[in-house]
């Protein structure tokens, strides 16, 4: 048994210091922002320029000029604050987010990123990505632990197209939490039922 | 003198063949849609366009890209948008893809008379090819330039004659940044007020950086993504 979304979410949300402000990317980090304990103090950033970002609006209560970088309705909690894109990417790359959450399509041994572009595929593009990746005190992934194609996102070196170099400190995928070590990656705790031989064999680096 | 024009053509009538402009809005959110739609329908061409997005689900500036005026394009996000990956694929528009926090202080730094800076975003990646690298305390930034422009169209929730500006929610995000960053900077309002009526510390954007007002008080403001909880989900 690994873990679902949620599970990885919920697992996600333990790394979370209470009273720290943290941004959450697209897609599986969204999810994280359900798990917070609701005395947590934690202040989520979103980089269309929020601080202070609350749930999803009751149906009904949806205004089209609140949204999250996603571009998904969003709501503001007391005490939140709202500022034009400069202010929100010095927020950023000056240090004063905490912790981001970030989705990936490889993620490398050496804490190297890649997470915008796959060769030959369809651009995304990068949004607040890099900005994010680069000036955040704390980078965590969540990914999938493999592509939907059955290869891995943990590898030693990402071949994709960089986001930035050497900065995740930590993943959390389906089969656990892992460290990048340089050449490898550390386990640090596995989903229950999930096998060291498991996670190694679908790991595209040495478990050191 | 008074910045207020009676309608969007006439607010828009120096933009010309060729222009570079800036458009505020992260995707639909706050965009200048009066303005938009002018300028597609004015039959001007060539145009670069400076924006995070370029429209979304053939809306706002997708219009542009619809009626082939646009030839380049800097923005930072393509995501679901059909209209600019079509144009990427055929090669009939010029596409460059910028950091988020680059593309904004870039435009800054314009406004500011700031013509280069160093960031840490983009060190080692394709963003930082052939720029200028440098060393500071240890650690490695890339050199980037000011990004200029003609023309910035901007949406606020509130404006003045003397173009003094106050913004709602997250519509603001690019917009005062680009009214700073380009020549003639004009600004599709909701609501125009009279002189006095927004309390100088309300001030989000002075009334120097903008250049032409005009009156827009109906909007279609589109939601992309529309996410909401039910109140029994929440009781539970």
């Amino acid at each position: 048994m690994s873990w679902s979304k949620v599970e990885i979410a919920q697992r996600a949300a333990k790394e979370i210091e209470p009273g720290s402000i943290v941004n959450l990317g697209i897609g599986l980090p969204t999810l994280v922002a359900d798990h917070l304990p609701a005395d947590s103090g934690v202040w989520l950033q979103s980089e269309n320029g929020i601080l202070g970002m609350g749930p999803f609006p009751y149906e009904g209560d949806e205004d089209p000029q609140i949204i999250n970088a996603g571009k998904q309705t969003v709501t503001i909690v007391p005490g939140g604050a709202c500022f034009d894109s400069a202010t929100s990417f010095a927020m950023i790359r000056g240090g004063h987010v905490d912790l981001s959450i970030l989705g990936t399509m490889q993620v490398a041994a050496n804490g190297d990123i890649a997470n915008w572009s796959i060769p030959g595929g369809r651009t995304m593009g990068i949004g607040g990505a890099m900005d994010l990746a680069a000036g955040s005190k704390r980078i965590l992934v969540l990914t999938s632990h493999q592509t939907k194609k059955g290869k891995a996102k943990l590898v030693h070196r990402c071949n994709f197209p960089l986001t930035a170099r050497g900065v995740v400190s930590r993943i959390i995928t389906e089969l656990g939490v892992f460290d990048p070590k340089g050449e490898g990656f550390s386990i640090v705790e596995l989903a229950e039922g999930v096998s060291e031989e498991e996670a190694r064999e679908k790991t595209g680096a040495p478990i050191v | 003198m008074t910045k207020v024009y009676q309608s969007v053509e006439d607010a828009i009538s120096e933009i010309r063949d060729g222009a570079r402009i800036m458009v505020g809005g992260f995707g639909l959110c706050g965009n200048a849609e009066a303005l938009i739609a002018a300028v597609a329908e004015s039959g001007v061409k060539d145009l670069t366009l400076i924006s995070n997005n370029a429209g979304n689900l053939g809306k706002g500036l997708a219009a542009w890209l619809r009626a082939d005026i646009v030839r380049k394009i800097f923005c930072t996000y393509v995501g679901n948008n059909e209209d600019l990956h079509k144009k990427m694929a055929d090669g009939s528009v010029d596409v460059t893809i910028l950091p988020q926090g680059t593309f904004v202080e870039r435009m800054r730094a314009a406004g500011a008379g700031i013509p280069a800076f160093f960031t840490p975003t983009g060190v080692g990646t394709v963003v930082a090819d052939g720029k200028e690298i440098r060393e500071f305390d240890g650690r490695e930034y890339v050199m980037e330039r000011a990004l200029h422009a003609d023309f910035a169209l901007i949406r606020a929730r509130k404006v003045d004659p003397a173009g003094n500006i106050r913004f709602y929610r997250t519509a603001r995000n690019f917009s005062p940044i680009m009214a700073m960053a380009a020549k003639m900077a004009i600004v599709e309002t909701d609501e125009l007020v009279g002189l006095g009526e927004i309390d100088p510390d309300d001030v989000h954007l002075p009334g120097a950086f903008i250049q032409r007002v005009v009156h827009v008080p109906e909007h279609e403001d589109t939601i992309e993504y529309r996410t909401v909880r039910t109140r029994s989900e929440v009781q539970s």
